[in-house]
């Protein structure tokens, strides 16, 4: 597995070519970004996202053994970004290689679903209007939960 | 030992980190939220919904009811938005 904490930007398409390149012979993979959204309607400047990164690897490492474990994934790498990101910004990249698809994309969904609410990331956005705390939203906790349900 | 303050709780208490000696009877993550806010009046406002407080001991998450005793730092911070 593999975790990397930055404030530097990355390259989305790079990064997915280089976890391809090590597939070895894998049937799928699922790559996701999450971008900085700014709508018309509510638009945002800058997200300042403030980390703990000793506690954000040690956080990840983590899901990614359970994702691991409970879909037979062949690898996984997260990369997430802290520090200040214009509007349209890659903050986070999740990539996950499995035998087949479907435990490719749930893995996907169930790592972002745990970086939701279980990674030490706070974020703050910037709009016209002045700065604003992203508050945690309880429709993160029952996503979360939701891979709790099953088991 | 050492505190971590993170996001709203950073701001509010103008601090980043700070290091403190509570007494004895500072058991758990929870007592030493309400030491924390029995000394000044900033902290008092900035934690008074513990529920809110998430904790985190030599950078592994904990619950309030976690011992601090052995703890080298204790991280305070609101809930995660990550992602």
């Amino acid at each position: 597995m593999t975790v990397r904490i930055q404030t530097s930007a990355f390259d989305p398409g790079a990064e997915t070519n280089a976890f391809l390149a090590e597939s070895a012979g894998a049937g799928a993979a699922v790559t996701f970004t999450g971008l900085v959204r700014s709508r018309p309607d509510d638009p945002v400047e800058t997200l300042t996202l403030e980390s703990y990164p000793e506690l954000a690897v040690n956080q990840i490492e983590a899901m990614i053994a359970e994702a691991t474990a409970r879909f037979g994934l062949l690898r996984a790498t997260v990369i997430h970004r802290y520090g200040a990101l214009p509007a349209g910004d890659p903050i986070v990249q999740v990539m996950t290689l499995a035998p087949h698809r479907q435990a490719a994309f749930e893995a996907a969904e169930f790592l972002m679903d745990y970086l939701k609410t279980d990674a030490p990331f706070w974020k703050k956005e910037a709009t016209p209007e002045g700065e604003r705390w992203v508050e945690a939203k309880h429709e993160d906790d029952a996503a979360k939960d939701r891979w709790r349900n099953n088991d | 030992m050492k505190i971590l303050y993170f996001a709203m709780f950073r701001e509010r208490l103008n601090r980043s980190e700070e290091e403190v000696d509570p007494p004895a009877e500072v058991k758990t993550v929870s007592d030493l939220i309400g030491w924390l806010r029995s000394r000044d009046e900033a902290a008092e406002l900035a934690f008074e919904k513990p529920s809110l407080v998430r904790a985190a001991i030599d950078a592994k998450v904990v619950k309030p009811d976690a011992l601090i005793a052995n703890a080298q730092t204790v991280a305070l911070f609101p809930p995660m938005t990550g992602g």
